[in-house]
């Protein structure tokens, strides 16, 4: 065989395999969302899940998913700032730096069902925290702390050295150069970081099993009290999210319509993420043209 | 001159930034001793306190933690776990590359404008997800085409392969990338086919350890997964005949059982040494993508 057949069959085997993977994610994409939007309504999203009969809804569950990020984000953002700002501006070259390089990468690979153990042992059982929102939103600030702070670093460490260097020469300090020169300029790169891996907790479920626990109380929407267990905003109640409530109900199976809930949140869980994404690219590049003359 | 307390001051403001730096990156280095400490603690505790044997427990095939006296032989788990991380490897890791090269080299028009987007979005799927299309889609089908159950190895294979393509692609992307186009351009001036070019400069020589990089993070994901592979494995405890008979892995085994046992027991401590188990695979992926990340810059 030739050289130029043995290229274009080779060609050929590219195309193939594009085509194979083309099929497989879109079909997957739209299978979940053609079967998932027959199911979505607004009955749906707001009314609580039955147990042993048809027609539950997902309500607590998709509360539960967004508080849950919520409590999660006001943990990791402020430390993954810290860290990330330690790292690209402070962080001298020695062991230490690499030892903090080397537990970031090890955070960030760990499967998350063992980090839904190490919450359970620390937040749920040494805390005492039982199975709680608090709990989980921990166990995920494992995750994506270190993910915060690769973000934060590498927007700081794209700005331009000239700005920096502006500043210095000014006199200003490093700690208000930090704040007032380079954080500005890299805010577009760390939200669009933050806005991905808010993405990434909201369908996580391995890591809350065991911390935030796979049952929700009764809630009460008009009960705002902090330490009441019906309250929504109770961070020391149980939440299952929706991801787990998918998990759950496939691995019980106590409900005749299964499939068709587990179809919905499916459908909810890909169309967050999908918005997450999109908001993500275009959130950035729209603070990205108010911050800059560009 | 600057008087001392606007010295003063300034050292403060200038202290505050470094001290709450400094102590935000350092609570990462402490979570990670505190897992490692908390998870090694509880999982040796098998060994330490309850007397199981850690060969019994690495190379035992019967599991029977309830049984008197019972019995801890992990074997099953462990190889199920590696069976379907290699599995999925295997099928993922052509695949993935090849859609790569495909999305760089060949049509990167294509690539760039439908490929890349669909794939960002994949990664993010919650793997819930893909275990709950499994369940639905993919084991009536094995049901139908090969009889049996369905649930099976087979299965767990085929939910991973499909889970971990859009990371080895996306990272494939990255590794292909990166390679100069100055090679590129020389092996073609040099007459070379295209083929030429992306099987002997661009797969073997430029880009080799990033592609084998994404290859493995494919394969840690694949390892640590825990909820879509329970979904569709079977959960049957025994060393699997075949591709298509039920098995285990050890997170499917920890997610089921984790709930059910009472802590502090030999059932309950065997689940963490599990876990540590799955703790130390990391650190050997980890390990492995250092190693090749030095010797592909030397």
């Amino acid at each position: 065989m030739n050289t130029k057949a043995k290229d274009r069959i080779a060609t050929g085997v590219f195309y193939a395999m594009a085509m194979i993977i083309v099929a497989v994610l879109f079909g997957l994409l739209f299978y979940i969302l053609f079967h998932g939007l027959q199911r979505i309504d607004l009955q749906f999203i707001t009314s609580s899940p039955e147990f042993m009969k048809a027609g539950g809804g997902v309500g607590p569950q998709l509360f539960n998913s967004l508080y849950l990020l919520v409590l999660t984000m006001l943990i990791t953002l402020p430390l993954g700032l810290g860290g990330g700002i330690y790292l690209a501006e402070y962080a001298p070259k020695n062991k230490v730096t690499d030892v903090i390089r080397l537990s970031i990468e090890v955070l960030s690979s760990l499967p998350s069902i063992v980090v839904g153990l190490f919450g359970l042992m620390l937040f749920v059982n040494t805390m005492g925290w039982g199975y709680s929102i608090l709990s989980g939103a921990f166990a995920l600030t494992v995750f994506n702390l270190p993910l915060m702070v690769r973000v934060v670093e590498e927007s700081l460490s794209s700005v331009p050295r000239e700005q920096k260097e502006a500043s210095f020469a000014l006199g200003i300090t490093h700690w208000a150069t930090i704040r007032k020169v380079l954080l500005p300029v890299a805010l577009p790169g760390i939200l669009t970081g933050a806005i991905l891996a808010a993405g990434r907790i909201f369908g996580e479920a391995a890591a809350l099993l065991f911390t935030a626990g796979m049952s929700s109380p009764n809630l009460n929407f008009a009960n705002w009290n902090l330490l009441d267990p019906a309250s929504p905003l109770n961070p020391f109640r149980p939440a299952e999210t929706l991801a787990v409530h998918i998990w759950k109900i496939n691995s019980e199976g106590l409900i005749p319509d299964v499939r068709e809930v587990a179809d919905g949140a499916s459908a909810l869980l890909v169309i967050t993420v999908l918005v997450f994404n999109i908001a993500a690219r275009w959130f950035g590049k729209w603070l990205y043209r108010r911050l800059t003359a560009s | 001159m600057s008087s001392p307390t606007k010295q003063h001051d300034s050292w403060w403001k200038e202290g505050v930034g470094k001290v709450l730096t400094t102590v935000s990156a350092s609570i990462l280095i402490l979570t990670t001793l505190a897992i490692i400490y908390f998870i090694a603690s509880k999982g040796l505790a098998t060994f330490f306190s309850n007397g199981v044997s850690l060969v019994e427990f690495l190379i035992g095939t019967e599991w029977n933690p309830e049984g008197a006296p019972g019995q801890f032989g992990a074997l099953p788990f462990i190889l199920g776990s590696f069976i379907v991380t290699v599995g999925s490897a295997l099928l993922a890791a052509p695949l993935g590359i090849g859609t790569a090269i495909f999305m760089t080299e060949i049509s990167p028009r294509i690539g760039q404008k439908v490929m890349q987007p669909v794939i960002e979005l994949l990664v993010g799927i919650p793997s819930v997800v893909y275990g709950f299309i499994g369940l639905s889609v993919l084991i009536p089908f094995l049901r139908n085409s090969f009889g049996g159950v369905g649930f099976s190895i087979l299965a767990g294979i085929l939910v991973l392969t499909v889970m971990i393509l859009p990371t080895i692609t996306s990272l494939s992307v990255d590794a292909v990338k990166r390679v100069p186009r100055d090679l590129k351009e020389a092996s073609l001036a040099l007459g070379a086919t295209r083929w030429q070019t992306i099987w002997n400069i661009i797969v073997l020589r430029s880009s080799l350890p990033g592609l084998l990089m994404a290859i493995i993070l494919g394969m840690a994901r694949a390892f640590g997964e825990a909820l879509a592979v329970q979904m569709v494995i079977g959960n049957t405890t025994a060393i699997p005949k075949s591709l298509l008979s039920p098995s285990n892995t050890l997170t499917s085994g920890i997610t089921l059982n984790m709930g059910n046992t009472i802590p502090g027991s030999a059932y309950n401590n065997a689940l963490w040494s599990m876990g540590l188990l799955l703790l130390i695979m990391t650190l050997i992926f980890i390990l492995l993508i250092r190693w090749i990340s030095k010797r592909g810059q030397a």
